[in-house]
């Protein structure tokens, strides 16, 4: 009797303890970013204290403010991310995650969360990597090589707004970047929903960073879930370079490209011809 | 055996959680039973709500509560790098422009309430409405349900990098003031170091009183904040709002920061009822991201003030905005917010010094009493709050104000020290991003040293308090 009791306790230890386990270990989602590990559990009360009521319980971007917010919050069931450094169509790397949040959205109301500790972010990275079952099947996507980015000249930013014109970035961004162009009205985003491009003149960031590097990242691996495509497969590496160049142009930030430019323009403006359908552009 | 075993365990567990509720229950008691059989009538009126939470914000964004409180209305860092940023959250979407024009920022902040409130040894007299027939001690006690003041926010940006905030407040009478009132420029010569406000504000306390978790009569300010020794008749308070402009700058992330705040001599109030006098207030902190246990925050505040000591006068009447005969205060110390996963920790200790004209009421023209010095105190709290969820948390404080050196040296050298306990709860049965109700309990006690009748008197003053503080 005594030695039954103890089997059954025994057995009913065991059965607690596995049964945790099994929890654990379902669970168990984890995210290393620098040395930190992220937590999904942990993950999950941050998660509720700030990103639910946009992005939702359930992650799809459904939360009780998603009818009011224009664009719509992240719907993380799908696994598309905009903001990578991997290759188009596939996942993002956790310091990806990790570094979209803490930087924010610009012209959204995804606003920067630098101020959590980093054990909060990388813990709900962890936790938003839950809500797609894309997670469990693929691997992140390796990070695309940059390379160094070589020296500002007039000829790279002169490049650079031909590639514009001949890679018709004016379609959807407009001529002078204003996100006016002709196709600007019927863009979607993956969900049907309506989305406008990145107006340059307006905004002091890029969608995913302020640096040069973040700006050649997005048109190397696009926007997934958006009309902006990688142009990786379209534009040699270098000429990624002369893009960035041009486009700081567009911004109204007193940056090394403008400079250059104007100073080039004072003497050289009636060489160009317009960005748009009939001109090539130079 | 193992059926033994089993209930073992239940009642090991049984016994941990009857014993968890009978110490939380006795703790409680006994403090609220500190001062039972009181009658004391007390000064305590809740007129004014000290706290600031601001859902016309959550509603802009669509953020939580939970976003910008650690439990509302204290800020948690995501929140404070929010109020430096001068209300944006920094992603080009901050101006007025980009509202839907029928958004008004404005709240309403209001806390029905049950309470009761008792001070011992009270001087009344001996025979209810006979003046003669002398003064005794009693306890006095009033309890009922009540009202709070009334907070009417409105805050926001007028533009990309310019913000205000207006509050007018009342007390449960109706009776309104302006509590605070200022327009904000940030990010000045596109430096976030560098940004300026003028108008009434609150000092740029660590720990900040405006916002903090309790709000009985006796909780809902912190003790060293406001105390002065008997007899000083110095009005500054560091928990009181000030008038003036504020220099102030924070780096990305807000974890570092600091204030430099010029303010009239006034204690915030306006017609410059006392004279020219120019207070100042120097504050600096810094928070370092400790891991799993969340970001620590540690700074250093000291506010250097005068006030006059007598008027001109007319036919012997003293003309407002007189003042002169200025003589010097100090308050000097350390805050702290400490967390530990959800335990959060707030240190606060002072020094404080009135000068001996201030202290002794002396006017500066004349000479000051013998032996009169000046009057030198210390003071600190340990607040603690214990975060179960967004919409629960458990607080908890213990403040203490000692005098270090009479302004009189004939008094006892403890008249005027400070023991206060506080202790409450908090509970959000809603949280979403348009409006907040928390029902909030809270139990709080100070004893002081010294009463009307013997300066080795200790007086008990309690309060009980249970509300339901709505903010729209």
């Amino acid at each position: 009797m005594r030695l039954h009791t103890r089997l059954v306790a025994l057995v009913s230890g065991l059965g607690v303890l596995l049964g945790t386990a099994g929890v654990t270990v379902g669970s168990a989602q984890e995210t290393r970013i620098g040395g930190v590990t992220g937590h999904a559990a942990a993950g999950k009360k941050v998660y509720r204290r700030y990103c639910i009521l946009c992005h939702g319980p359930d992650g799809d971007g459904n939360g009780e403010n998603a009818q009011w917010i224009d664009p719509k919050p992240r719907d993380f069931t799908l696994g598309v991310f905009k903001c990578r450094s991997t290759p188009t169509g596939t996942l993002p790397t956790d310091e990806d995650l990790f570094n979209a949040m803490s930087r924010g959205f610009v012209t959204t109301n995804m606003p920067p969360w630098l101020p959590l500790s980093r054990q909060n972010r990388a813990d709900v990275v962890a936790y938003i990597k839950s809500f797609s079952p894309k997670w469990k099947t693929t691997k992140a996507g390796t990070p695309i090589t940059i390379p160094q980015e070589p020296a500002l000249t007039i000829e790279s930013i002169r490049h650079g707004r031909e590639l514009y014109q001949k890679m018709e970035c004016w379609k959807c961004h407009g001529a002078k970047g204003h996100g006016d162009g002709p196709s600007a009205a019927t863009l979607t985003d993956n969900r049907d929903l309506p989305i406008r491009p990145y107006d340059f003149s307006t905004g002091s960031r890029f969608m995913c960073g302020v640096t040069n590097r973040d700006l050649y990242k997005i048109f190397m691996t696009g926007l997934d879930g958006t009309p902006m495509p990688s142009f990786a497969d379209d534009i040699k590496p270098a000429e990624g370079w002369d893009l960035v160049h041009f486009l700081r142009t567009l911004q109204p930030l007193d940056t090394p490209e403008l400079a250059m430019w104007r100073a080039w323009l004072a003497t050289h403006a009636g060489e160009l011809k317009p960005i748009g359908p009939a001109g090539p552009g130079q | 055996m193992a059926k033994g075993s089993t209930r073992g365990a239940g009642s090991l567990r049984g016994s941990w959680l009857v014993s968890g509720v009978v110490t939380c229950a006795c703790l409680m008691a006994a403090l609220a039973l500190s001062g039972r059989g009181s009658k004391a009538y007390t000064a305590y009126s809740l007129a004014v709500h000290k706290t600031k939470a601001i859902p016309a914000f959550a509603r802009k964004y669509g953020l939580p509560c939970s976003a910008c409180h650690t439990a509302w209305p204290e800020l948690n860092a995501f929140g404070q790098a929010f109020r430096d940023r001068g209300y944006q959250l920094g992603n080009d979407r901050d101006s007025p422009i980009w509202q839907n024009p029928s958004y008004i920022p404005v709240t309403f902040r209001m806390t029905p309430n049950l309470h009761r409130e008792s001070a011992t040894k009270q001087a009344v007299d001996a025979v209810p409405g006979d003046g003669t027939s002398g003064l005794v001690s009693k306890t006095i006690t009033q309890s009922g349900f009540d009202l709070s003041g009334m907070d009417l926010w409105t805050a926001g940006t007028l533009y990309k990098n310019i913000s205000f905030v207006l509050l007018p407040s009342s007390d449960n009478t109706g009776a309104f003031h302006f509590e605070a009132a200022f327009v904000r420029f940030d990010n000045l010569f596109s430096n976030r170091w560098v940004n300026f406000k003028v108008g009434k504000f609150e000092l740029d306390n660590l720990i900040s009183e405006k916002r903090f978790l309790f709000l009985s009569g006796n909780g809902g300010a912190y003790q060293g904040y406001h105390f002065l020794p008997a007899g000083d008749v110095n009005d500054f308070g560091l928990g009181d709002n000030q008038i003036g402009a504020e220099l102030s700058g924070h780096s990305e992330n807000s974890y570092t920061r600091y204030g430099i705040a010029l303010l009239s001599s006034t204690d915030g109030e306006v017609n410059l009822p006392t004279n020219q006098g120019y207070d100042a207030f120097l504050t600096l902190s810094h928070a370092v991201d400790v891991g799993s246990l969340g970001v620590e925050r540690l700074g250093a505040y000291a506010y250097l003030g005068r006030r006059p000591t007598y008027f001109q006068t007319s036919v012997g009447t003293p003309i407002p905005g007189t003042g002169t005969g200025n003589k010097p205060f100090y308050r000097i110390g350390l805050a702290g917010d400490f967390f530990f996963g959800d335990f959060e920790l707030l240190p606060f200790v002072m020094h404080a010094s009135d000068d001996a004209y201030l202290a002794t009421g002396t006017a500066a023209n004349v000479a000051l009493p013998p032996g009169a010095r000046d009057a030198r105190w210390n003071s600190g709290f340990v607040e603690a709050h214990y975060y179960v969820n967004p919409q629960l948390v458990f607080t908890g404080r213990w403040e203490t104000v000692r005098m270090s050196q009479q302004a009189d040296p004939t008094l006892p050298s403890d008249l005027g020290n400070i023991d206060a306990y506080s202790g409450g709860i908090r509970w959000y049965p809603i949280m979403f991003s348009r409006a907040g109700l928390s029902w909030h309990t809270e139990v709080s006690a100070v004893r002081t040293r010294g009463s009307a009748f013997s300066a080795t008197d200790n007086v008990w003053t309690t309060s009980l308090f249970s509300g339901l503080d709505f903010d729209f």
